[in-house]
């Protein structure tokens, strides 16, 4: 069966920088990959690259076997790839639910709509807590549970997290990195970028290490935790 | 303790979200004491104009960034489109006085009108602005003036460089009597429909699918397509409508004034942009309150016998509010990332 997400050999170009120089990877139904890599690696270039909002030049990006690198940013959302931007991206002068109900834009509100409110604010209660107040006058933590509680209202198969820790106080990390695993418990595969590889790595199943555009190394994260090269580089030990 | 808080802000928050309609009563009082109500008047029609042509400023700077200086040259087309129809399919006799085809007659004028500026502005949008979409901002700025300039040699051609007399449908005699003075029945028609196409598009922006994707693709693009929106899709229907209502503000140019000519739009175009940037660029409600602002200002400084001062009055004006509130009567006051 094709995996859940391939993608292969993809080439990507801001101008005439060469930003992913063969990137390839997969995600299998159900599982959680993360993406390590230092700044300027083409980590986050990577997912935009996957959601559509920056063309890959060559390669191909297959979700379920079928071909999405020509396709544009809206039309992959319809094909169930929800994406946490870098940064939040919230729409500031939106209240949290209209947030929410802009993350189900596809959608024909009802009964299952409904549903993934309740969801999303079992996930998040503070998220409910907030539910009138403008997203842009929330704290970091709270927007990124925001940016996440609006991806999972597409009711994607696959998420892709861009940097989820960023800015967090080390408590609201572990309790970002708690639901992330819930979220993967309850069917939705998850695709994470980040810098802070040694969580990253306690909850993956895989992982990939990308440096200046290419992949270098993909193991399962038990052995990416131990291997020295690894542990040197992103762990700081 | 909380309830305190929370119902003390929220009487704090009606004040606040009074202070505008009380603000706006108390200028209109003030005006119509000051002007009489034949300059009164004037000047509300000439604000409907202003804030029409104000709201595609507004709209497509809020969702492309773009200063679309080809506008004023759309509103002066829609008046062109609107004198063509109503001379050559409604008849060149001037003024009907049977009611039923008046009203049929004005509404058809308004609709056509409306339809083809708004067929009008996507071309615009989709052959000159669309590949430009990632060029550098100063390419599609280039490009608007480009754009301008057809537009206004393209109706030189067909209608020649003087001025073109558009036929008048409503009686101007038609007119009640309010305190002495006359009101045609023209002016209040045509202030009461720009009014009514202002909150339909308030309505539209604000309870619509489209008009949710309209607000948040201005906030953030990326975020935007990443919830499903078709990004050239809403860029194009922000074109249209803002088209649209030129041409709507076109009509209504050709049934006050009488006539329109090919360099109708530079001038106007410019007061509707500053009335844009007066109300806070990209906001809607700004823009037609700083069309309806400098119409005032305008008519005010005639009235007073500075009618030739009315555009150094208007821009002096603009300058000292600008340096005060740079972000405009209802812009934004800080940034949108927090």
């Amino acid at each position: 069966m094709a995996p859940l997400l391939e993608l292969k050999d993809v080439h990507t170009y801001y101008g005439a920088v060469h930003a992913l120089r063969g990137v390839s990877l997969k995600v299998e139904e159900g599982e959680i990959v993360t993406l390590i890599g230092s700044n300027g690696a083409g980590k986050t270039t990577t997912l935009r690259t996957i959601s559509g909002l920056e063309r890959a030049r060559s390669g191909s990006i297959k979700l379920k076997g079928k071909s999405i690198e020509k396709a544009e940013a809206h039309e992959i959302v319809r094909l169930g790839v929800g994406h946490s931007p870098e940064g939040r991206r919230v729409f500031s002068r939106m209240s949290v639910r209209e947030n929410l109900e802009m993350g189900a834009f596809l959608r024909k509100s009802g009964p299952d709509v409904q549903k993934d409110f309740k969801k999303v604010f079992e996930l998040f209660p503070r998220l409910k807590e907030r539910e009138s107040q403008a997203a842009g006058t929330m704290s970091g933590g709270e927007q990124q549970m925001l940016a996440i509680g609006r991806a999972l209202m597409a009711q994607p198969k696959i998420l892709l997290l861009d940097e989820p820790s960023m800015g967090l106080a080390p408590i609201l990390v572990e309790q970002i990195f708690d639901i992330i695993t819930e979220i993967n418990s309850r069917g939705t595969a998850v695709l994470l970028v980040e810098q802070n590889a040694m969580m990253a790595l306690g909850i993956a199943k895989r992982g990939y290490i990308l440096q200046i555009g290419e992949v270098t190394l993909e193991d399962s994260c038990d052995k990416l935790a131990k291997n020295p090269k690894v542990r040197e580089a992103y762990l700081g030990v | 303790m909380a309830t305190v808080n929370a119902t003390s802000s929220s009487a704090g928050r009606l004040l606040g979200s009074l202070r505008l309609p009380i603000g706006i009563v108390a200028f209109l009082g003030i005006s119509l004491t000051v002007l009489g109500i034949d300059q009164f008047v004037n000047a509300l029609t000439l604000g409907a104009i202003y804030a029409l042509v104000a709201l595609g400023y507004t709209m497509v700077y809020g969702i492309i960034e773009l200063i679309n200086f080809a506008h004023g040259d759309v509103f002066m087309v829609g008046s062109f489109v609107a004198m063509f129809i109503s001379s050559s399919l409604l008849g060149n006799e001037g003024a009907i006085t049977n009611i039923p085809l008046l009203a049929g007659s004005v509404l058809v004028l308004f609709a056509l009108t409306i339809g083809v500026m708004a067929i009008v502005g996507a071309l615009i949008e989709r052959l000159a602005y669309r590949p430009l979409r990632r060029a550098p901002r100063l390419a599609p700025l280039i490009t608007a003036i480009g754009v301008s300039f057809i537009l206004q040699n393209v109706i030189q051609f067909f209608f020649g460089p003087t001025i073109v007399t558009v036929p008048q449908l409503v009686p101007i005699e038609w007119s009640i009597e309010v305190s002495g003075s006359r009101v045609p029945l023209l002016n209040i028609f045509v202030i009461a429909a720009s009014v009514a196409l202002m909150f339909a598009l308030q309505l539209f922006i604000s309870r619509t699918r489209t008009g949710r994707a309209m607000r948040t693709t201005s906030m953030d693009r990326d975020a935007s397509s990443l919830m499903g929106v078709d990004i050239n899709r809403t860029i194009m229907i922000t074109f249209l409508i803002g088209s649209g209502l030129a041409g709507a503000a076109g009509v209504v140019h050709g049934l006050y004034y009488g006539n329109t000519s090919f360099n109708l739009g530079f001038q106007s175009g410019l007061k509707a942009f500053t009335a844009a940037v007066l109300g806070g660029i990209g906001n809607t409600a700004g823009a037609a309150l700083g069309g309806f602002l400098i119409a005032f200002i305008e008519v005010g400084a005639s009235a007073f016998g500075y009618g030739r001062w009315g555009g150094a009055v208007v821009f002096s004006l603009l300058v000292i509010f600008l340096v005060f509130r740079p972000t405009g009567l209802l812009g934004s006051h800080s940034g949108d990332r927090a």
